[in-house]
């Protein structure tokens, strides 16, 4: 079967650098993944295609790459499902990262940003000559976030990085969990405290894509969550996205659904007149298109407040 | 001449050897950097599967079985001194290990647990699920950051160096991004550059699994030793050759034939689907060359395990046969067949690390250690058992740093003619000089991988090993031709792959002519020819060093037994 692989190049060597795509027939099998399609075509047609590639089973990390415009591992990733129509896929180099050759990219940053999370154990007290004791469920459920390979693809797709360089990222906030979630790591309040600063935890926008691109199930964002938990449950300083968190959840709690122009108010506090007003002019344009929210006394409750009451109640109880 | 660098220890290799052996290093108060071509967290050690032996006394295991055990695995080519370091250090090395981070597999009471793997009667395989040397690895690479060690991240190795004495003097490299070309000057050179298992086609290996450190090494005059010694794992997935690993059946899987009978029977009434992974290989060739297989496959048989044994401790190889052959491994058996995985033999070193013999006993080059799969101490001798590999890596990783690190505080820095690093970086530059031709690296690297499978596998003769063994040098004639199409210097993997064809072929060299030598079968080396092991002319060790003027010469040492005399070996 015939496979159009429409691949972005870039060679930084040329007269004039830029990227450009370039086209790709070639035979494949129905089981072939899109690496085995990228390595027929440098051992067959171009031998200058760049990628880097090793363990062809999706446990080395090596093959991350955006494929029909989502990051994913080229060797975990069926040609046949990436070529709906027409029998073309599209390979570029991962996102939100710079390119250095083809599909090669820059990851210096990204592995800046795990180390800045100081991903090493920290027991704290004395050694134990055995090992540590521990349950086996408590280690059990860090098998999920140690099963990231650090292939970059939720970093490449993350819709935060892509406006604030500064975030650290999915990959580097999963593995912070790892440790703030190990029963033997005795430095969770000060990995917490350091996450709660501007740049950590509290930077994800929730956009799942992290969910959807990782090829291992590692979850990154449902890990976020639970950072951010366990920072409220710690008591670390307050800070706009704790205070939009709890606001939130008060104000659903109070009348069932959302009052934005409160939520904003609250979390942002008084004393922040200045980010408040940096609203007005979006506040304006939803006047004029009467899509300005009710608030305060004239955002009613909804029907069942009961219900929704009850539902808050029995979340606090099991937690 | 490009740029220089200086260190005391430079660690070639930044999978579990390289990394634990700079960390021991490191621990010892010299300079220490680490040098690989892909990053730390990209190496194979991330492929080993199913766990790391050990045998912990606190829970009624005796290394002496361990030992034993091994040594009978290796069909007693094992060097008996070193594995019973092996099996005596096991246990410390899994706490530290543990007390590093890694999360491995716990009983209800809170402590380590253990499952049962090939060759061996008790369970005392500490695992983390089915991805136990990914688990390690990224640990490992954790306590390289803590130590803020520096690593030359896709940098390539190209030689070896020597000073005028001959000692090993630091390497030549280049690093991938800007091409750059750099002496690192280093009193000694740790080489745990891993396997070279894509000599073969097809194998379990990573395409980086090149044998750039075992061909490094023997170009320096390190001998290779055991280089026949190519170990087959019974479940590979048939095409790529994709590792289905051992763990499935020491959790309880079966292996069956087209009938739906479990073969094993006939060859190991005892052990069954765990006898040693030479043994099972066998079997299930024999299966298949008799008919009973279908499409050159019999079956992994995982149905009747629990299912949460699966979710909580075969995960990723449930997740790879759905990715990678379309099959659910709660509803059907799946099609494996033996395939390449792992190269018992390697760079000769004693029991710390070092690759020259304090008593002259065997020649090598001074101030070179090696560890890891690269390395044969001899620990796995004809057939390696499951989940010693990792235990090698920490084990004699750690004893191989820590050697490095002493024994660099008595020497000086090395002084090295600027000329020999010049002309290394003009030998590299020649190739990407040559002209083009209609032949490519690919074709070569392809017709080398199917070669040796043909003439090298599971059953060996000598008219098959000889036409390989000539279709090889035929191969290398081809490669000081081949053209690289690339002539950049940022990121040119087309000259890396050229480079890595140059290693691979020296390895498929000495592994033809090493199979070729042992007259006997052996271990993994199974010759139709001399079905018989023949402890008489054959338990010793064959080593090769090169010779540029002509084939390898040949140089044999006994086996160092302790006190395990050789047994018929059954299963």
């Amino acid at each position: 079967m015939g496979t159009t692989f429409r691949i972005r190049r870039f060679d930084p060597e040329s007269a004039a650098p830029a990227p450009y795509v370039q086209e790709y027939v070639i035979d494949t099998e129905p089981s072939d993944t899109i690496l085995d399609g990228l390595i027929k075509i440098r051992d067959t047609v171009d031998e200058s295609l760049t990628l880097r590639c090793s363990c062809r089973g999706a446990i080395c990390g090596s093959c991350g790459m955006r494929i029909n415009g989502h990051a994913a591992l080229a060797c975990k990733t069926r040609v046949t499902a990436s070529t709906a129509s027409r029998n073309v896929v599209r390979v570029e180099p991962m996102n939100n990262m710079p390119v250095l050759k083809d599909l090669v990219t820059d990851m210096t940053g990204f592995w800046e940003k795990i180390r800045d999370v100081q991903p090493w154990l920290r027991p704290t007290g004395v050694e134990p000559e055995g090992e540590y004791p521990a349950s086996p469920e408590s280690m059990n459920r860090l098998a999920g976030v140690m099963g990231c390979i650090m292939c970059g693809a939720c970093v490449s797709d993350c819709a935060a990085l892509e406006v604030d360089a500064r975030f650290v990222g999915p990959a580097a906030l999963a593995k912070a969990y790892r440790f703030v979630a190990d029963p033997r790591d005795g430095a969770s309040a000060s990995r917490l405290l350091a996450l709660n600063e501007p740049g950590g935890m509290w930077d994800c926008t929730r956009c799942m894509e992290c969910l959807e691109v990782c090829p291992k199930g590692v979850g990154a964002m449902d890990r976020i969550m639970t950072l951010r938990a366990n920072g409220i449950d710690q008591g670390v300083p307050s800070t706009c996205g704790s205070r939009h968190a709890e606001v939130f959840a008060d104000l659903i709690e109070q009348k069932g659904r959302l009052d934005e122009p409160m939520l904003a108010v609250r979390t942002f506090g008084l004393g922040h007149v200045g980010s408040l007003l940096s609203f007005l002019p979006m506040t304006l344009r939803a006047l004029v298109r009467r899509k300005l929210p009710m608030t305060g006394p004239f955002h009613r409750p909804i029907p069942g407040m009961a219900q929704i009451r009850r539902l808050f109640q029995r979340s606090k109880e099991t937690r | 001449m490009g740029t220089s660098y200086e260190c005391d220890v430079l660690v070639m290799g930044a999978g579990l050897a390289g990394m634990r052996a700079a960390l021991a290093a490191h621990e010892a108060g010299v300079t220490v950097a680490i040098i690989t071509k892909v990053h730390p967290v990209r190496s194979h050690s991330n492929a080993a599967q199913g766990g790391i032996n050990a045998a912990l006394t606190d829970r009624g295991d005796q290394w002496e079985e361990h030992a034993f055990e091994t040594i009978k695995g290796s069909d007693y080519l094992g060097d008996q001194d070193a594995v019973e370091i092996l099996a005596r250090e096991a246990g410390a090395d899994i706490i530290a290990l543990e007390h590093m981070g890694v999360i491995f597999n716990r009983n209800e009471d809170g402590r380590l647990g253990t499952r049962r793997f090939g060759g061996q009667k008790r369970a005392r395989t500490f695992f983390v699920s089915d991805f136990t040397g990914q688990a390690m690895l990224h640990v490992l690479y954790e306590q390289i950051l803590k130590a803020r060690l520096p690593v030359f991240e896709e940098w390539f190795v190209t030689a070896l160096v020597k000073d005028d004495a001959g000692c090993c003097a630091g390497v030549t490299a280049f690093e991938l991004r800007t091409g750059q070309f750099a002496f690192i000057k280093a009193k000694a050179v740790i080489m745990a550059a891993g396997g070279a298992g894509r000599v073969f086609e097809p194998s379990t290996n990573a395409l980086i699994c090149t044998g750039d450190g075992l061909a490094i090494a023997y170009r320096a005059g390190a001998p290779l030793m055991d280089m026949e010694m190519v170990q087959y794992h019974p479940t590979t997935l048939k095409g790529k050759g994709l590792l289905l690993s051992e763990a499935a059946r020491g959790e309880g899987a079966y292996l069956l034939n087209k009938n739906g009978e479990r073969f094993m029977e006939g060859y190991a009434p005892n052990m069954m689907e765990l006898a040693s992974r030479d043994v099972v290989s066998r079997a299930e060739q024999t299966e298949i060359n008799e008919g009973r297989d279908v499409d050159g496959c019999v079956f992994l048989d995982c149905r009747h395990l629990a299912q949460d044994v699966i979710r909580d401790r075969l995960s990723q190889i449930f997740e790879e046969a759905k990715s990678f052959a379309n099959v659910d491994l709660t509803k059907d058996p799946i099609p494996i067949c033996p395939g390449m995985h792992y190269m018992m033999g390697g760079v000769k070193t004693d029991v710390e690390g070092r690759c020259w013999a304090l008593d002259g006993s065997w020649g090598g080059v001074q101030g070179l250690f090696a560890a890891g799969e690269a390395a044969c101490v001899s620990l796995h001798g004809g057939n390696r058992l499951g989940a010693n590999s990792l235990l090698e890596t920490v084990v004699f990783g750690r004893r191989a740093g820590r050697c490095a690190g002493a024994y660099v505080t008595t020497r000086p820095h090395p002084r090295v003619s600027e000329t020999i690093v010049k002309r290394e970086e003009d030998a590299v530059k020649a190739i990407l000089a040559r002209p083009r031709t209609t032949d490519t690296v690919a074709a070569i690297r392809h017709e080398m991988g199917m070669t040796m499978n043909e003439g090298f596998g599971v059953f060996r003769h000598k008219e098959g090993m000889t036409l390989a063994q000539r279709a090889v040098s035929e191969l290398r004639d081809r490669w000081t031709r081949v053209a690289v199409q690339d002539k950049g210097r940022v990121f040119n993997t087309g000259l890396v792959r050229a480079l890595e064809l140059g290693f691979m072929l020296d390895c498929a060299e000495t592994i033809a002519l090493g199979a070729l030598t042992r007259q006997e079968s052996r271990g993994a080396h199974f010759r139709t020819d001399y079905l018989q092991r023949d402890d008489e002319r054959w338990l010793r060790h064959v080593l090769m060093y090169q010779n540029p003027d002509g084939p390898p010469r040949i140089d044999f040492l006994p086996v160092r037994m302790t006190q395990w005399e050789p047994q018929i070996r059954v299963y």
